[in-house]
């Protein structure tokens, strides 16, 4: 039995790093919900109308007064923010007036949905990413790369819900190959994996796909540059194989960059999830989040937003730990 | 050289390819052929916000998984539900006595009594409930029970359509009253006497329902109703031609397209759907008595349900539909563009600059808002400001969102829609009562007639059917004379399904047609064809 000798991880460091992250991200959550309650309280959208729906249309003023009471829509913003952060952080997130339900119930219902199509499109546009990105990197100015690049370019400009349209139209209403939208099958009720997988193909793609250019220009560069620095070109020189020299000494060195782009994606994966959820109808989280923007539903929005907060905060410390691990020299000073 | 560049194509082509391929494997066997019998899947526009009646949902009926004291048949008669028959009404209109249906449970298994009946009315009328439709039960003064099995209503005023406000559907008491009323379990996953029980909700994407085998009216013969919500109606087509749906709600451009299959079959719904321009009174052009009446004439009603609704529809002069039996025959108004000339010129409003007439220096001219977003409405508006400037009268139309809408609709004309087939006191009342005048959505017109005022009055008190269509007549004369509202079409409501079923009907639908109306309104009746 032989056992390598590794120099263990930087347990200490790392720990620093992340209860550093913890105590920034305090205030940060703070001034973000304080943000989210004065914009919502300055939208033209009044809480009521939403909440009564085409019953408003013919509810008497009394009646709408009293649900006005009722929903605390009254309250001058500032009040309304610390009654839900005083009893946000005793755990009661207070409960969805547009929903009808606890903001805790909606949440546990639907974030396991949006993981799933976040984590998928996620890994799909990081691996495709890469691979791409280091075909093209093998040759720049080539067919393949000034093809690729173009490609890249051109997704970028696009937004998501376009090209979910898009998909919906072409793969949905014109090859009828894919479902156009929701978790399962209209008559099916259960959520079997075989049906989810089908539903998930085109929303987790087209996500995917608006996420993919920024990995593939990403790594492109960085192994471009890897390639023509001295240790490859010496690689190269003592005759190893072109894989070898790719994948063991460029793309190794030309990951690093896209290592912060993890973390930095993870806002636009969001605003893309909350666009795709839309024109999709997916049950998850993003898409309870346009329902709460617009009928100004200030638990649910403040608690989802608090969400997004924590995942993109959450986002840049995993970079920024997988950085340090990757290039000792950068260390956990952060 | 060549090798590496057919290898990465290869690689690079992979991805792409996965993609597609997997779904191809995949795809599901959509055959349009037969379909269980005892299932059917329909495509709606509208989901509900909740599902608790004590919050507002199937107020109207239809509610599938609840049932009210009394329902409507096909033609919008009255019939006892949990009720054992017709309310017993005092001489003076102001009891309402009902005595209950024997051996009725709620689909867990718990018994249906009185407690139930007085539990839902009243959490529905306190003040902490937050439905926006608790107006409607408005004339209630009490509700008592009197034993298990009678449920005593007091009015506070003689209300002769009280009747049609119970068809409200009935809340457990022994679920409710152990929730919050406004967030609790109740409002997602309800539980009630009718002909369905809930089994699933995906919000967003479709509401399931499963036969309730206990249920007190018989067993359905659709055992599992998928109702899909699909918002965009193009969509709802295509998934209809898919053989992912057995019916949907159309407009009735895409309901002509399936006019050539054999397997569906379109049904045509009467409703009370009006869209009407509202003419506020505090507006000195629109307020004005004669311009009031040179548009109600100058408006070429034909043209609009010809040109806007592809002749699925009817011609409007007032909230009440020409088919119906509270219609007062002769108060037809004809398109008479010189008849409109004729009274501007007569009340002092002369040809001026740019073919917009003028009074006094006031030019005849206002602003029409309509919700954006809603097509039917714009053009609905487009063709009342083009058919207005030929009389000479300048609409600007403009579109906005209620939150925009209405802070302008004391000054500005608002293109509205409404209609509650049951009774003609529920849309008259608040549409011309002045009393209501800019109470919410209420009376938007201001409109403020006090002949109209006294015989809605007696239309609402009155028990006596030849008194109240005497009221009625009366109104509907008053709107010849003095309108404040340009009524211009009744809609119908299209629906297209497979022919799987026997002698399908549709009720007379209210504006609001979610998941209530169309042919599904009595899904627990329907029969599948041999």
């Amino acid at each position: 039995m032989t056992r390598t000798r590794r120099p263990g991880l930087p347990w200490l460091p790392m720990a620093r790093l992340v209860g550093r992250r913890v105590l920034f991200a305090v205030p940060v959550l703070f001034c973000v919900t304080f943000g989210v309650f004065a914009i919502a309280a300055a939208s033209p959208f009044d809480p009521v109308k939403a909440y009564a729906g085409t019953a408003g249309l013919t509810a008497s003023q009394e009646n709408l007064d009293q649900l006005r009471a009722n929903l605390g829509a009254d309250d001058p913003f500032t009040v309304r923010w610390w009654d839900w952060l005083t009893s946000a952080v005793t755990g009661d997130l207070g409960d969805s007036s547009s929903l009808r339900q606890p903001v805790a119930e909606v949440i546990a219902e639907r974030i396991g949905w949006s993981t799933l199509l976040c984590a998928v499109a996620f890994t799909l546009a990081v691996l495709g990413g890469t691979v791409l990105g280091v075909l093209a990197a093998r040759r720049r100015g080539g067919l393949f790369d000034r093809a690729i690049t173009f490609v890249c370019y051109t997704l970028e400009a696009a937004p998501p819900f376009w090209l979910g349209l898009l998909a919906v139209w072409l793969f949905a209403l014109k090859l009828d190959a894919l479902p156009a939208g929701g978790l399962t099958d209209t008559a099916s009720e259960v959520a079997t994996a075989g049906q989810v997988t089908h539903h998930l193909i085109l929303p987790a793609a087209v996500l995917a796909v608006s996420q993919l250019p920024w990995f593939v220009l990403y790594v492109r560069q960085g192994v471009g540059d890897a390639m023509d620095e001295d240790p490859v070109r010496g690689a190269r020189a003592r005759g190893l194989s072109e894989r070898t020299v790719l994948f063991g000494h460029a793309l190794r060195s030309g990951l690093l960059p896209v290592l912060t782009l993890v973390g930095s994606r993870v806002p636009e994966l969001i605003t893309g999830a909350l666009l795709i959820e839309t024109v999709f109808s997916w049950p998850g989280i993003a898409s309870a989040t346009v329902e709460a923007a617009t009928s100004v539903d200030f638990p649910l929005l403040a608690a989802l937003t608090v969400l997004a907060t924590v995942a993109v905060l959450a986002g840049n410390l995993l970079s920024d730990l997988l950085y340090g691990l990757a290039d000792p020299r950068v260390g956990f000073d952060g | 050289m060549t090798a590496r560049t057919i290898r990465t194509l290869t690689a690079a082509t992979t991805a792409g390819v996965l993609a597609v391929g997997a779904a191809a494997c995949s795809t599901p066997d959509n055959g349009k052929s037969g379909g269980p019998r005892d299932a059917a899947v329909v495509g709606i526009a509208y989901e509900p916000d909740t599902l608790s009646p004590l919050l507002g949902y199937g107020k109207d009926g239809n509610s599938k998984i609840f049932d009210g004291l009394l329902t409507h048949d096909a033609k919008m008669r009255l019939k006892p539900a949990l009720a054992a028959r017709l309310p017993q009404v005092s001489g003076d209109g102001l009891t309402y006595t009902y005595t209950l249906r024997d051996g009725v449970r709620f689909s867990d298994g718990e018994p249906f009594d009185a407690d139930d009946v007085v539990f839902t009315y009243r959490t529905i009328l306190d003040k902490k409930t937050n439905n926006a439709s608790k107006t409607e039960l408005d004339a209630i003064k009490s509700v008592e029970k009197k034993g298990d099995k009678t449920v005593v209503f007091r009015l506070k005023y003689p209300y002769a359509p009280f009747a049609e406000r119970t068809v409200l559907p009935i809340a457990p008491e022994h679920v409710a009253s152990k929730q919050d009323v406004n967030t609790g379990s109740l409002t997602t996953k309800p539980i009630g006497t009718g002909p369905y029980v809930l089994s699933s909700w995906s919000k967003g994407e479709k509401l399931v329902f499963r036969a309730n085998p206990t249920y007190w009216g018989g067993v359905p013969k659709v055992k599992k109703f998928t109702m899909a919500i699909i918002k965009d109606d193009d969509v709802r087509a295509t998934r209809l031609r898919s053989g992912d749906l057995d019916g949907a709600i159309l407009p009735p451009n895409l309901a002509a397209t399936f006019k050539s299959d054999d397997d569906l079959r379109t049904l045509t719904a009467r409703t009370y759907d009006y869209r009407t321009v509202t003419l506020p009174s505090d507006n000195p052009v629109a307020g004005d008595r004669a311009v009031r009446r040179a548009l109600d004439v100058a408006v070429d009603r034909k043209a609009m349900v010809d040109g806007i609704l592809d002749g699925a529809g009817k011609e409007a002069y007032g909230p009440v539909p020409t088919d119906s039996e509270w219609f007062t025959k002769g108060t037809e108004r004809r398109h008479d563009l010189a008849a409109a000339q004729r009274i501007l010129d007569e009340a002092g409003w002369k040809p001026g600059k740019g073919g917009v007439r003028a009074k006094n220096g006031k030019r005849a001219s206002f602003t029409l808002w309509y919700l954006s977003g809603d097509k039917l409405r714009q053009d609905h508006a487009l063709a009342y400001a083009s058919d207005a400037k030929k009389a000479g009268i300048e609409i600007k139309v403009q579109s906005g969102t209620w939150e925009v809408i209405e802070p302008r609709m004391k000054r500005d004309a608002v293109l509205a829609g409404g209609g509650s087939p049951a009774d003609p006191d529920f849309d008259q009342y608040t549409l011309l009562n002045s009393a209501l005048a800019g109470d919410g959505f209420n009376n938007m017109a201001f409109y403020d007639n006090p002949d109209v005022d006294k015989a809605l009055a007696e239309g609402r008190r009155s028990g006596d059917k030849a008194k109240r269509k005497a009221a009625y007549d009366t109104i509907q004369r008053e709107l010849v004379d003095d309108p404040g509202y340009t009524f211009l079409t009744h809609i119908d409501h299209l629906y297209v399904l497979a022919d799987r079923w026997q002698s399908l009907t549709t009720q007379v639908e209210p504006h609001d047609h979610g998941l209530a109306s169309g042919p599904w309104w009595n899904v627990e009746k329907w029969r599948p064809k041999k």
